[in-house]
């Protein structure tokens, strides 16, 4: 037996059953608000005392991959609205098409995350022993250009002189960093595995004008994700970076 | 079931991709900007267009300006919530005199160095 929007008896009308399934998910939002309001307040209180470790930390991220990112997430949320709007305008087909637009661009946002954490580890960023702010200009990829990596070879004295311990609180940005940004994509694996769910009852084709309560529920949580990494992008990538 | 009773609001694709293409100007501005030194304003501007994305999103895609008013209300308290968290908290840490409150720190031994 599966559900066809057929009215429970709690519920008065079906728009009153909607509107009351959607209520539970956006007071589900409001906690999920509160748990990333957490590490954000734990990155400004951090980043307020240690600002120059936080600004050479901000500058070790590759700002190209975040911005595509960026924009397969937005691509993605525009998908995930289409979807939507295909289940409440009957178009079956349609519906299908579109949770598979927004599984695969939510796949390309957790490969290119995943690139970027190796980059890390290639450039022993990772917290513990071998942690070395220093090592990227250190050990320059051949090609890079001189009068760049003599820029920030000297940025990087600056903060040193700023900051004795520049190499510890740089750790505290990067523990952030993939505190924050793990949870995002832990968000994400969350949200592709609804898409999985939703894809298997939409290629039955049981979603209509009448039910796609599920269509819009996985959406309001797939936007509010997009919501988190619209925050994440500018907070982590951007504001330290002026070259 | 019946499907004329259902009195769904529902959003034309022409308003989401017309918002699809505000949030990519936002992305665009925001990545523009962050290579200019505005000083105090760098965070300022990131999170003001942050915020206008953020609206757009929580308005148009997740259909808050069609949703009823009890829906509106939890949304604004998730925000007085949050409000309520960040700044009282930060009233707290910006007026102690900087040698009162040390954060802690990993001490991790430093293997290299410049």
């Amino acid at each position: 037996m599966h559900r066809t929007g057929e009215l429970y008896g709690q519920f008065e009308t079906l728009e009153q059953q909607k509107d009351s399934a959607a209520l539970g998910m956006w007071i589900f939002l409001v906690t999920e608000v509160l748990f990333f309001g957490g590490m954000f307040m734990t990155y400004t209180v951090n980043r307020h005392e240690f600002f120059t470790a936080f600004g050479v930390g901000g500058n070790t991220l590759d700002i190209k991959l975040g911005t595509a990112n960026t924009i397969v997430l937005i691509m993605s949320s525009l998908t995930m609205a289409m979807a939507v709007w295909s289940a409440q305008t009957g178009k079956k087909k349609l519906v299908t098409t579109f949770l598979i637009l927004t599984l695969g661009l939510g796949c390309v946002f957790l490969g290119i995350k995943g690139i970027e954490y190796k980059q890390k580890f290639d450039h022993h960023l990772i917290p513990g022993h071998n942690f070395d702010i220093s090592y990227r200009v250190n050990h320059p990829e051949p090609g890079e250009s001189p009068q760049v990596l003599a820029a920030e070879r000297e940025e990087l004295a600056k903060a040193w002189a700023a900051d004795p311990n520049l190499n510890s609180h740089a750790q505290l940005y990067v523990s952030l960093y993939f505190a924050m940004t793990g949870l995002h994509a832990l968000h994400m694996v969350v949200g592709a595995g609804l898409l999985l769910w939703l894809l298997s009852q939409a290629v039955k084709q049981r979603f209509t004008p009448a039910y796609n309560t599920p269509v819009e529920i996985v959406g309001l949580y797939w936007h509010f994700v997009d919501i988190v990494w619209i925050y994440l992008f500018p907070l982590l990538y951007l504001i330290d970076r002026h070259r | 079931m019946n499907a004329a009773e259902h009195t769904d609001h529902i959003v034309s694709p022409k308003i989401y991709v017309a918002i699809f293409f505000a949030l990519m100007i936002g992305t665009l501005l925001t990545v523009m900007a962050a290579f200019y030194n505005l000083g105090p304003w760098n965070i300022v501007v990131a999170l003001g267009i942050a915020t206008m994305k953020a609206t757009l999103v929580v308005l148009f895609f997740m259909h808050a300006k069609y949703s009823p008013g009890r829906t509106k209300v939890v949304i604004i308290a998730a925000i007085f919530w949050l409000a309520i968290m960040l700044v009282l908290t930060l009233t707290d840490y910006e007026t102690r005199s900087g040698e009162e409150v040390r954060l802690a720190s990993p001490a991790v031994p430093t293997l290299f160095h410049v």
